[in-house]
C-alpha cells in the first residue's frame, strides 16, 4: 500500500437476504482513494450507493444485510477483520459520516452543543468542559454563533441543522468523512453556502471525502474523481475531467443527457428507457442491457469486465472489449 | 392581444398563526398566455405552491382576482366551482402522498370521471380509463395493480392521467418531476411536454428545480417570501437576469460541466420572517447590495425594462 492511500476497497459484495429473495445492493466493487481526495459516488435510487457508504462503516443491519466478499482496507488495516470495539473507535474518530436528512438524523432532546460534544468525549480524552468548549469552536467553524450552543435542534433551520450535522462529523477531524447527499434535502442557496464550507474544510484539514448524490452538477463543484453506480456495480470510473469530457458508458451519457442543460436550448431531453432493475432478480449479462440502446445478444449472456480505457478511467462495458460494435458518443 | 387564459390581479393569502398573520402570498400579479407554461421558481416557504393552490381555490384567497378565461372565478358558488375543476386541474409533488393506497390504478383514474358523471356506462368508462392509460404510457396489465407496486415514475404517471381525465384546459403542476430519479423525470418531462402538444394544455409549472423549469418554461416568475421580485421569457431570464436575488439563486445552481464555471453569489443574512413582515423590500437582509440601497423601506414593484422583463427593485437602473 502506497503513502498516500488512505481507503482501499476490492471486491465488495453486500446483500440484503430476505424473505422476499436475496436483494444483490452492491456487486463486486472496487474503489481507491488516497488522503486528501474527493470522489463523488454517482447513481440513481437503489444503485447501491448507501449500501456501499454503510458497508465501510459496517453499519450493514444485519440480519437482513451481509458483507458477502470483498475486503475494506483503512490505513492499511482491514475493516472487516477487525473486532467490533476497534471499529467503534475509528467509527465518528477517522471515519465519520454525514447523513441525507439532517432533519432526522439529530437527536430533537439534546441541545446541538451536547451532541457535538458527545462525540469528542467518547475518542478524545477531555472531560465534559472541555469538549463543551471544542463544540463551541466547531460551531463557529462552520458558521454558527457559539452562543447558539445550548439551543435545540428544532430552533435551527435546514441548513443549519446540516452544518451542525458537519460540525459533529468534524469534531474529531476525520480521516475520511462519507457525506450521503448532505445537501439534497436543502435549497439551492443554502446547498451553495453548505457546498461553499465543505470545499473550505477539505482544504483545510485534507480530509478525504466519499461524496454520494444524484446531482452531477454538485460532483463537479467538489469532486476530484467520480465512480458511476448502476444495479450495484461501478459502471464507470474516472477523474472528473475525464469523466465529464469523455463520458463513455452508455448509463453514463444517458444520465448526462437526462439532466436539462442551463447553456444549451434542447427541445427535447434524451431520457434513458426503462425503469432500474429488480435488485432481487438482476439480468444476466450486463445489468444495463435491457435500457442500452447499444445492447446486443451478448450483452445478455457475458458480463463485462473493467477496462481501463485511458489512464485511471475505467469502464465495464462490452463495447470496449471489443465484443459489441457501436461508438459511444453523446 | 395576445390569448390569456389565466390572469391573477394582487392575489394575496394570509394565514393565521399563533404569533400574527402569516403573509404566504402578498399582491401576487401575473397572466398566461394560452397553451403556453408559466414556471413559478423560488425557495421553500417562498408561497409558490400556495400560490398554485389558491388559483385553483383549493385554497380561499384573502384578497385579489383570479381571471380564468374572462370570469373572475374568486366570486363562483359551489356548483360553478364544481364545473369549473373540469377545466382546471392539479399534478400534485409526492405521488407517493396523492393516490388512495387501497385504489386500484383504473379506480384511481376513473374516479373523476364517475364524480362528473362524463361517461354513459361501465363499458364506456373502461374504455376511456385505457384510453388514457395509453397516453400516459402505463401498460394495459396494470389496470388492477396498486400504487404501493409500482415505481415513482409510474404512480406520477398515474397522477397525470387522473388530471387529465376530466379533459382540463389548465394544469398546476406542482413540483411533479421532483420525487423523481434523474432519468425518470425526463421521461416524466417529455410525456408532459408532449401532451401539452397534443391537446393544447396551459400549464403553472412550480419547482425548485431551475434547470428544469428553463427547459420547460415559456415565461419564468421568481417568488421571494410572498411576493414575485422578477419575471421574464425564459431564456432572458437566465441570459439578462436583474435581481440580486435571481443573480444569486441562478449563481448557485450546480451546473454539471466543468466549462463555464460561474462565480458563486453567496448571500448572508437571516431570512425575514413571513410573519406580519415590515412594510419594505422582503429581500433588503440578503441583499449584497442593501447599503446603496436609499429606497429600503419601501415596497418595490414590478417594472417593465423591455423585452417583457419585469423587475421589483429600487436600485434596478443601476443594476442593469
Amino acid at each position: 500500500m502506497s503513502k498516500k492511500e488512505l481507503l482501499k476497497i476490492e471486491d465488495l459484495s453486500i446483500y440484503y437476504i430476505t424473505e422476499d429473495g436475496t436483494v444483490k445492493a452492491v456487486n463486486g466493487i472496487d474503489i481507491k482513494l488516497n488522503k486528501g481526495e474527493t470522489l463523488g459516488l454517482v447513481g440513481e435510487t437503489g444503485a447501491g450507493k448507501t449500501t456501499t457508504a454503510l458497508g465501510i462503516m459496517r453499519l450493514i443491519p444485519n440480519p437482513p444485510g451481509k458483507i458477502m466478499s470483498g475486503k475494506i482496507e483503512f490505513e492499511g488495516k482491514d475493516l472487516l477483520n477487525i473486532p467490533e470495539e476497534e471499529m467503534r473507535m475509528i467509527r465518528g474518530n477517522k471515519i465519520s459520516m454525514i447523513f441525507q436528512d439532517p432533519m432526522t438524523s439529530l437527536n430533537p432532546v439534546m441541545t446541538v452543543g451536547e451532541q457535538i460534544a458527545e462525540v469528542i468525549e467518547i475518542h478524545q480524552d477531555l472531560n465534559k468542559q472541555e469538549a463543551m468548549k471544542k463544540a463551541e469552536e466547531m460551531l463557529e467553524l462552520v458558521g454558527i454563533p457559539a452562543a447558539r450552543v445550548n439551543d435545540y435542534p428544532h430552533q435551527f433551520s435546514g441548513g443549519m441543522k446540516q452544518r451542525v450535522v458537519i460540525a459533529i462529523s468534524l469534531a474529531c477531524n476525520p480521516q475520511l468523512l462519507i457525506a450521503d447527499e448532505p445537501t439534497t434535502a436543502l435549497d439551492v442557496t443554502i446547498q451553495a453556502q453548505v457546498l461553499d464550507l465543505m470545499n473550505n474544510l477539505k482544504e483545510e484539514f485534507n480530509t478525504a471525502m466519499i461524496l454520494i448524490t444524484h446531482d452531477l452538477g454538485v460532483v463537479s463543484e467538489v469532486c476530484d474523481k467520480v465512480a458511476i453506480m448502476y444495479a450495484g456495480e461501478i459502471v464507470e470510473a474516472a477523474s472528473l475531467k475525464q469523466l465529464f469530457e469523455n463520458p463513455r458508458h452508455p448509463y453514463t451519457l444517458g444520465l448526462f443527457g437526462s439532466i436539462p442543460n442551463l447553456d444549451e436550448e434542447v427541445d427535447r431531453l434524451k431520457p434513458i428507457t426503462g425503469l432500474m432493475p429488480d435488485p432481487t432478480n438482476l439480468p444476466t449479462g450486463c445489468k444495463f442491457h435491457p435500457r442500452c440502446p447499444y445492447g446486443t445478444d451478448i450483452c445478455a449472456k457475458q458480463e463485462p469486465k473493467a477496462i481501463e480505457i485511458e489512464d485511471g478511467h475505467k469502464v465495464k462495458c462490452l463495447i470496449y472489449e471489443g465484443l459489441v460494435d457501436a461508438e459511444v458518443k453523446r | 392581444m395576445a390569448d390569456k387564459i389565466l390572469e391573477v390581479k394582487n392575489l394575496k393569502k394570509y394565514f393565521k398563526t399563533p404569533k400574527g398573520m402569516l403573509h404566504a402570498v402578498d399582491g401576487v400579479n401575473f397572466s398566461i398566455e394560452r397553451g403556453k407554461t408559466l414556471g413559478v421558481v423560488g425557495e421553500s416557504g417562498c408561497g409558490k405552491s400556495t400560490t398554485g393552490r389558491v388559483v385553483l381555490r383549493l385554497l380561499e384567497a384573502t384578497d385579489g382576482d383570479i381571471i380564468f378565461e374572462g370570469k373572475n372565478i374568486r366570486m363562483f358558488d359551489k356548483r360553478q366551482l364544481r364545473q369549473l375543476r373540469r377545466e382546471m386541474q392539479i399534478i400534485f409533488q409526492d405521488p407517493f402522498a396523492s393516490l388512495n393506497p387501497r385504489m386500484t390504478v383504473s379506480e384511481i383514474i376513473a374516479e373523476p370521471l364517475i364524480i362528473h358523471g362524463l361517461t354513459k356506462n361501465k363499458k364506456e368508462l373502461d374504455k376511456r380509463v385505457s384510453e388514457l392509460m395509453e397516453i400516459v404510457g402505463l401498460a394495459d396489465r396494470l389496470v388492477n395493480a396498486y400504487p404501493h407496486e409500482l415505481d415513482g415514475g409510474r404512480r406520477q404517471r398515474i397522477g397525470i392521467a387522473r388530471t387529465l381525465s376530466l379533459n382540463p384546459k389548465f394544469i398546476v403542476c406542482d413540483e411533479p418531476v421532483s420525487a423523481l430519479d434523474v432519468s425518470i423525470q425526463a421521461q416524466v418531462l417529455n410525456l408532459m411536454q408532449d401532451l401539452q402538444e397534443e391537446l393544447g394544455l396551459t400549464y403553472m409549472f412550480i419547482t425548485h428545480d431551475l434547470s428544469v423549469v428553463k427547459h420547460f418554461s415559456d415565461e419564468i416568475a421568481v417568488m421571494y417570501l410572498g411576493q414575485l421580485v422578477e419575471k421574464a421569457p425564459a431564456s432572458e431570464l437566465f441570459k439578462n437576469p436583474v435581481h440580486p436575488y435571481t443573480k444569486a439563486l441562478l449563481s448557485a445552481i450546480p451546473v454539471p460541466s466543468l466549462k463555464n464555471k460561474k462565480e458563486r453569489i453567496i448571500l448572508k443574512g437571516e431570512i425575514t420572517s413571513p410573519i406580519n413582515p415590515e412594510p419594505g423590500c422582503r429581500f433588503a437582509k440578503r441583499c449584497p447590495h442593501a447599503d446603496k440601497c436609499t429606497n429600503a423601506n419601501s415596497q418595490p414593484v414590478l417594472e417593465n425594462i423591455g423585452n417583457e422583463h419585469y423587475v421589483a427593485c429600487h436600485m434596478v437602473n443601476k443594476l442593469m
